[in-house]
């Protein structure tokens, strides 16, 4: 395969960061990017847990990238990503009771995030164990990111505080509405136009 | 209402707790296949049964792993279970309708990966329901999608005509759109009593 030859890049990391952020800008996984950012904590925690499934199921499927048959290789996927998130299920329990309460059915349902499907078929097995592995990371961690920056702007304006911890002053009157489900589509809505607002800004600037 | 009993469930998981307005289950084949009415109404369609097959098979698989206390294989069961499920509404679908085959392209396929589907069999496993209220709630979720879907279709057809600012064009305007019709069906929450 003439695609692993090439050198192992800065971009390779950073695609997921930014260039091609899995839910600003190729919207995917967005049921659980606005379930479960009620508050940050929760977002950070499944952020990191996605992280781990993306990387270990990403390492995994390169390594076995020879030996999967062409035919069965979305089933081969699809168990090994539910064997890690069997794993981070089981490991959330351990850590911390509460916060497994909190996120509830959503740490299962990691098996149908498409990020991770899609990154195993378009990017781990194709490419070499420690590509897939440094591309994973980046595209964990930008999930990780796109979470947190919806989890801090629902909570602080929401509930008035920021991991727990009161930030707003005592006279602001929280806007439930945003820890509510409505506010999850109104957040994300709303980063969306920023982004598309920017881009267009950037352009128009290009060609004056 | 008694909570427990089958009617409440269904309009528990159609309205009052939708699956894709106010559980944010199933939002891939909500933003991607909502263009047109007559593919969301087919779509709905597939997703409602593919929902009730998954749900009774999920129902006893439960039993064969809760009798030999193989907990940790229930995620791996079920999701075996609900891509053939798929597979088998593949085959029918291309079988007797090549059109609706093209139309629905792979978000059909993609049904395996929608959430509502595995997020059901979960919650019913984790609620504990019987088998009568396992199927009401697999029907009341379908109906939920649907519902759903066929709302957020008809709306984005008038919006096609419509002049938006450019900023907001495509997905955010979706996302407005949904957040303003999970805000009606927060409204329902008082059926529940």
């Amino acid at each position: 395969m003439s695609e692993e030859r090439e050198a192992l890049t800065m971009d390779t990391f950073t695609q997921g960061l930014w260039k091609d952020n899995p839910v600003f800008v190729m919207m995917l996984g967005l049921c659980p990017a606005l379930a479960v950012t009620n508050t940050a904590a929760n977002a950070l925690a499944m952020g990191l847990a996605t992280t781990f499934v993306l990387i270990c199921s990403g390492l995994l499927v390169s390594l076995l990238r020879k030996v999967i048959p062409k035919q069965v290789r979305i089933a081969s996927y699809i168990i090994i990503i539910a064997t890690f998130v069997t794993m981070a299920d089981y490991g959330i329990k351990a850590i911390s009771l509460d916060l497994y309460k909190a996120l509830g059915a959503f740490i299962q349902l990691i098996v149908v995030n498409c990020i991770i499907l899609g990154r195993a078929e378009a990017y781990a097995s194709k490419n070499t164990p420690l590509r897939a592995v440094v591309n994973g990371t980046g595209m964990g961690l930008g999930f990780t990111i796109a979470l947190l920056s919806m989890g801090i702007i629902r909570e602080v304006l929401g509930s008035g505080t920021l991991f727990g911890a009161q930030v707003m002053p005592d006279r602001f009157q929280p806007w439930s509405i945003f820890v509510l489900p409505p506010g999850g589509f109104f957040v994300l809505a709303g980063w969306l136009m920023l982004f598309s607002w920017l881009r267009q800004r950037n352009t128009k600037q290009e060609v004056a | 209402m008694d909570p427990n009993s089958p009617m409440f469930i269904f309009l528990n998981a159609f309205l009052i707790n939708n699956f894709v307005l106010a559980m944010f289950l199933g939002l891939c084949p909500f933003l991607g296949v909502s263009g047109k009415i007559k593919t969301a109404a087919n779509m709905g369609a597939a997703v409602t049964f593919v929902m009730l097959v998954s749900s009774m098979c999920a129902f006893g698989l439960n039993i064969v792993l809760a009798k030999y206390n193989l907990g940790f294989l229930r995620l791996i069961s079920y999701i075996a279970v609900i891509a053939s499920a798929v597979q088998l509404v593949e085959m029918t679908v291309k079988r007797f309708s090549p059109a609706l085959f093209r139309a629905l392209g792979i978000f059909l396929p993609l049904i395996t990966t929608n959430c509502a589907i595995l997020g059901l069999a979960l919650f019913q496993t984790a609620r504990e329901y019987t088998f009568l209220q396992s199927i009401a709630f697999a029907l009341g979720a379908g109906a939920g999608f649907t519902l759903a879907l066929l709302l957020m279709a008809g709306l984005r057809e008038k919006l096609e005509l419509a002049d938006v600012p450019d900023i907001c064009r495509d997905a955010a305007m979706s996302l407005m759109i949904a957040g303003m019709l999970s805000l009606v069906f927060m409204g329902f929450a008082g059926l529940g009593g």
